[in-house]
């Protein structure tokens, strides 16, 4: 009846994931009630859990990865702390609880903290910079992040109710197949990242029929921001390779459950072809998330700068050029299987050719700073910070690509040490930067910069702290997910590594608390104007917080810099564009359709997970006919009368012309 | 100056008035610091257009799944283990019918799109279920193929290859059901609504998806049934 | 063949962190070269990346917003000369490192006989749950988790697994070289110097995989020899060898004599898969053989 579930499925007798469920349920308990008690339900249900605007789901997006952001950082401590006191010694976590760990924190930091927070910062981010109102398919865009969102529901009940995979962040077979991991979790792993896969497969869709056919009246091309581009990129590359990621895991799924032989060691199973297929995904993966990132600091570069980006069009050319090369380079992340020297030298010189586009990017940043009036602001201090630890970790990562190299750096701690690199000093930073730069357009008030800047320093500091010792480390010839150690010269290193560590979490109390005391001052740190850090891109043209139809009449714009040319003019001519006639406007009808389906995939991995078949099938009956009544409504949109627009950008007008006498009266206008 | 003050723009306003001849200018674009209203792109395309557009990126994304299931069928196409070969188990009179009936569908499929365009119903219904017959007649010959070779033990337990064969076909056969389920509710919708607007939007995005998967049939017809069996 | 220059300058670039347990300590020909092109892949690189952080700071200090006797060029975004430059500049040190990469990779290429007058040791190496075994099919004995060679004599490693995927690594020996079932990787290597070396497992296999190491002792050839005539126990053949690969974790073994199809038996999964773990409970894998 209920498949392979039972009792025993639940760790009574192991106090960690024990303690941790039960801390976790207490507190979800807590906020529901909290939540019932208030009585939000109705306002939750309404302006966000079926809410179809691109805005309020980018923020959704945003705390979801910034909640599993922290729940693997915990992983992440435990993982630092258990192997500091495992050096001849038996540590505190034993091998089968080590090794979910260190899967549970590659799988959640990259596909629910990572993805999360680009994926969240490109919704809400695109459509204001493209000056439209939401994406191609907000319905759509709902259904996404209720998927992604089901999938991180899933790693986290693995927790509680059975176990999580033990095969590292990428489930390589035969390890993973039935034979060696006859548990469930590694079908937790596949279920999950599958479900959340496809919502993010979805959102690429979604971002490349947006990005291309949704501009504003005069956005060419050429015209984008470069973060729209970046967004472009990024989402060609997971209509690109996610479809592979859904076959690759659906294929090992075949074989976990009906003993097919795709990745089997027995009777024609090929598990190299694995391998293959997942890094074919798996390259092109890191840069659907740096790209963005990339995105994010050409934009606040050139804000910072008070200048436009450096070499745009060569911007445009190195993105897409790393867009196209990281498709060929896969092969790199398996130098040491003997592919013999021409295929090595082959994708050895291919992925290091990924550094010229990378190269190019850095050096138009420094530029762009050049002959500029740089303003230290937070974001500035984020994106400064990763020019410094990315170049780094470009460097380690070439010297990675070349195979001699890689014959004694390939998973080692050296190893683990670059891709941090990287994706800590790329994307997290980043995402941060893009956090503290974009919230006062979603909340209306900026985050506190002290704070902000503690949190930088100490994030900064606490990262080189952390992972200098592990590229030491590697080069003493430590390897990677060792549960214990015998060998009593790493001591120091590891140590200093959870000095590392302790400084990170320092790093997050500040950043907690740049939270709450910004929320506490927010009145403070009101944004009035819409304009708080004197931007270039059409988002600083709407009020903070935008509308929820972004604007009251679509921009019709020219040059690369739409909003810095719009501004200008005003500020010159000492007035305002005239009044324009307000329409009444037809938006997407909010939708429930996105969580329905996110419940229902829910119920068909949980199922999946435990063999329960005819809940499976039942969950799927069920999804269909949500689908068939959802495609039964008559009314898809809603009418924004003229009134209410009128209104809404009378106010921001206000504001605009309040400014403009500010500085008139200030005597700053030239 | 906080940034409230606009310290970026107003330093530029006056760098441009001290210098007139704006030395250090950009290098292309439009030059000068106040644009007025610009034209060239024409804004947001029609819904009609995204929506066809957004379904032909997800039908990409679908063919790079197919194209992995290919991979592997290419990758363990020599991998029997012991058991029958590729050739041993094609049947191609079988697959000669099930290709028509899909190819059929398909044509179908299209006249059912000029019905629709005409705005006849009874039409667009008669050519729908025309193509949903021909689908089902498919499956079922799918459904045969497969229960025959089982029943002979020829399972894809029993060697890479059948793996990697029933993988591709099944995949595509469950496509093709799929397909017919959406199909099967299209003809509800368009029977109880019409042709409203967009439930014409997802007529568009049922023919390209049916279209699609014929593509995706002859390939496998080709790289699986006529090689299989010429090897 | 040992190079004395790169170890110095191993020892510079680590700050001597490294020691003596590391891949910048090579002790044999391969790791030698490796270390070299290591550390001159590092320096090429750096040639360019220090100017570059020094540019980047400084730019970012120059042109601060408090400076204002710097010159702002609100529309400086442009320059032909500039943009020719910053893709050369990688463009060149990518050319430079293909070079290296590409005589690197012909050079090290692990399948690829070490130039030696001394005909090679042949050691089949096979990787199992959560062990290494060693058979020496000239000597025609077979250890578990000890590997013994005669110091400056090429050794042929044949590679493989019996069960998942591992990776056969010595550190301060050079490359290292997946143990993958049903294939037979080659790895040459070459220990200069009596010595004592450790060695592992490199990629994940499971629960007892941090316990998969292995000690390699280099010995003077004439010690060698009286270690083969020293080693005695059990016939390794198909029982023993199916009792073996069970997982577990172990300490040395060693085997008076070998099955001479027994490897070719394993590479070609004659024996079929090793066995996985039992499941203790619904859906939770038993720790296999972990004690406290």
């Amino acid at each position: 009846m209920l498949g392979k579930l039972s009792w025993s499925a639940i760790p009574i007798h192991e106090p960690i994931p024990l303690i941790t469920s039960v801390v976790m349920i207490v507190v979800i308990l807590g906020v529901l009630g909290l939540i019932t008690f208030k009585g939000w339900w109705p306002y939750l249900w309404r302006e966000w859990i079926t809410s179809v605007d691109h805005k309020r789901i980018g923020v959704m997006y945003c705390l979801l990865g910034i909640v599993m952001l922290i729940r693997g950082f915990a992983d992440a401590i435990m993982m630092r702390s258990h192997q500091a006191l495992a050096i001849n010694a038996a540590g505190y976590l034993p091998p089968e609880h080590y090794n979910q760990i260190f899967s549970a924190h590659g799988t959640i930091m990259i596909f629910f903290a990572a993805m999360p927070l680009v994926i969240g910062v490109m919704n809400f981010v695109t459509p204001l910079q493209l000056g439209v109102r939401d994406v191609a398919f907000p319905t759509l865009n709902s259904v996404s992040f209720w998927l992604t969102a089901s999938g991180a529901l899933l790693v986290n009940l693995s927790l509680f109710i059975g176990e999580f995979a033990r095969t590292g962040w990428l489930p390589y077979p035969p390890l993973s197949e039935a034979t060696y991991s006859p548990g469930v979790g590694v079908d937790y792993y596949l279920w999950a990242v599958q479900i959340s896969g496809i919502g993010t497969l979805m959102t690429g869709v979604n971002f490349v029929t947006t990005v291309l056919k949704m501009r504003c009246p005069g956005m060419g091309y050429f015209s984008m921001p470069m973060f729209c581009w970046t967004t472009l990129a990024a989402s060609l590359l997971i209509v690109a390779v996610f479809p592979i990621l859904t076959a690759t895991l659906a294929m090992l799924s075949l074989d976990r459950f009906f003993g097919w032989h795709y990745f089997s060691n027995d009777l024609g199973g090929n598990p190299m072809m694995f391998w293959n297929l997942i890094w074919a995904w798996g390259h092109p993966e890191v840069y659907i998330l740096v790209l963005p990132a990339f995105g994010i600091f050409s934009e606040i570069f050139s804000t910072f700068s008070g200048k436009p980006l450096f070499g745009y069009r060569s911007m445009v050319a190195a993105t897409l050029f790393i867009c196209l090369v990281s498709l060929m380079v896969w092969l790199h992340h398996f130098f040491t299987m003997g592919s013999g020297p021409a295929v090595n030298t082959a994708f050895g010189i291919s992925t290091s050719i990924i550094a010229v586009g990378t190269g190019v990017k850095i050096f138009n940043w420094i530029f762009t700073m050049y002959g500029g009036r740089v303003r230290f602001s937070v974001p500035m201090l984020w994106s400064l910070g990763f020019i410094f630890t990315f170049v780094i970790g470009g460097m380690t990562g070439v010297l990675l690509a070349v195979p001699p190299a890689d014959f004694v750096l390939h998973n080692s701690m050296f190893l683990v040490a670059h891709f941090h690199n990287v994706i800590v000093g790329g994307v997290v930073f980043a995402l941060f930067a893009g956090i503290h730069y974009w919230f006062p357009k979603a909340f209306g008030f900026r985050l506190h910069e002290g704070w902000g800047k503690a949190a930088f320093w100490c994030a900064f500091i606490g990262f080189w702290v952390t992972f200098a010792p592990l590229y030491v480390l590697g080069l003493e010839g430590m390897t990677r997910r060792l549960q214990h150690v015998e060998i009593e010269a790493w001591r120091p290193m590891l140590y200093l590594s959870v000095v590392g560590v302790v400084i990170l979490i320092a790093g997050v109390v500040c950043q907690i608390t740049q939270l709450v005391v910004s929320i506490v001052r927010r009145d403070a740190l009101r944004d009035l104007t819409g304009d708080p850090w004197d931007g270039r891109s059409l988002e600083w043209a709407t009020p903070s917080p935008a509308p929820f139809f972004n604007f009251a009449t679509l921009p019709d714009v020219a040059g690369e810099e739409a909003y810095w040319g719009i501004k200008l003019q005003a500020i010159e001519s000492q007035q305002l564009a005239p009044e324009p006639r307000y329409a009444d406007i037809e938006m997407p009808v909010n939708s429930p359709v996105g969580f329905y389906t996110a419940f229902f995939a829910t119920v068909v991995g949980f199922s999946l997970v435990w063999q329960i078949w005819w809940l499976a099938i039942l969950g799927l009956a069920a999804a269909y006919a949500g689908f068939v009544v959802f495609a039964w409504r008559d009314i898809h949109e809603v009418h924004v009368p003229a009134e209410e627009v009128a209104r809404v950008d009378r106010a921001r007008r206000a504001a605009r012309e309040a400014l403009l006498q500010r500085l008139a009266h200030q005597g700053a206008t030239p | 100056m906080s940034d409230y003050d606009l310290p970026a723009a107003i330093a530029t306003l006056r760098r441009v008035r001290e210098d007139p001849n704006r030395l250090g200018r950009r290098g292309h674009g439009d030059a000068g610091p106040a644009l007025g209203a610009g034209h060239g792109a024409t804004g947001p395309a029609s819904k009609r257009v995204i929506v066809g557009y957004g379904f032909w990126i997800f039908l990409l994304s679908d063919i790079v799944m197919f194209s992995c299931f290919f991979a592997a069928f290419a990758v363990q196409r020599e991998a029997t283990a012991g058991g029958p070969t590729i050739s041993d188990i094609v049947d191609l009179r079988r697959v000669a019918l099930e290709t028509a009936a899909l190819l059929l569908s398909s044509y179908s499929c299209g006249l059912s799109f000029a019905a629709t365009n005409a705005r006849n119903r009874l039409w667009t219904q008669v050519f729908l279920a025309i193509t949903a017959a021909l689908g089902l007649a498919f499956v079922l010959l799918e459904a045969q193929e497969f229960y025959d070779l089982v029943r002979n033990g020829v399972t894809p337990q029993r060697s890479g290859m059948l793996t990697a064969f029933f993988g591709l076909v099944g995949l595509h056969g469950v496509h093709v059901s799929i397909g017919g389920l959406w199909l099967a509710t299209m003809m509800a919708q368009v029977q109880f609504k019409g042709f409203r607007t967009e439930i014409v939007h997802r007529l568009i995005c049922f023919n390209l998806f049916w279209h699609a998967l014929d593509i995706v049939w002859i390939g496998i017809f080709t790289i699986v049934y006529l090689i299989g069996a010429g090897s | 063949m040992s190079r004395p220059a790169p170890r110095l300058l191993s020892l510079a670039a680590a700050g001597g962190l490294s020691g003596c347990t590391g891949v910048l300590a090579p002790t044999g020909p391969v790791g030698a070269d490796i270390a070299t092109i290591l550390i001159d892949a590092t320096l090429i690189m750096l040639a360019v990346i220090v100017p570059t952080l020094l540019l980047a700071g400084w730019t970012a200090w120059r042109y601060r917003a408090s400076n204002t006797r710097a010159p702002y060029l609100p529309y400086w975004s442009y320059s032909g000369r500039i943009e020719a430059v910053v893709w050369a500049i990688p463009i060149l040190v990518i050319i430079f490192l293909g070079g290296v990469i590409w005589i690197g990779s012909y050079k090290l290429d692990p399948f690829r006989p070490l130039d030696s007058k001394t005909p090679a040791l042949e050691v089949q190496a096979v990787a199992l749950d959560w062990k290494w075994l060693f058979i020496y099919p000239q000597q025609g004995v077979a250890t578990v988790n000890q590997l013994v060679v005669p110091a400056g004599t090429p050794i042929h490693f044949s590679i493989t697994s019996a069960s998942v995927f591992n990776v056969f690594f010595i550190p301060r020996l050079g490359s290292m070289i997946y143990a993958m079932p049903g294939m037979v990787a080659q790895l040459h290597l070459q220990a200069d110097h009596p010595t004592e070396l450790w060695g592992v497992s490199a990629q994940f296999s499971g629960d007892g995989f941090s316990d998969m190491k292995f000690n390699v002792s280099s010995l003077p050839r004439d010690q060698f020899d009286r270690w083969v005539q020293q080693v005695s126990g059990p016939t390794l053949d198909e029982a023993a060898f199916k009792n073996l690969r069970r997982q577990s974790r172990m300490g040395t073994a060693a085997y008076g004599s070998v099955d001479p199809k027994l490897f070719d038996a394993i590479a070609k999964q004659k024996l079929g898969p090793a066995p996985g773990p039992e499941l203790e409970n619904s859906g939770r894998e038993a720790s296999a053989g972990w004690s406290l």
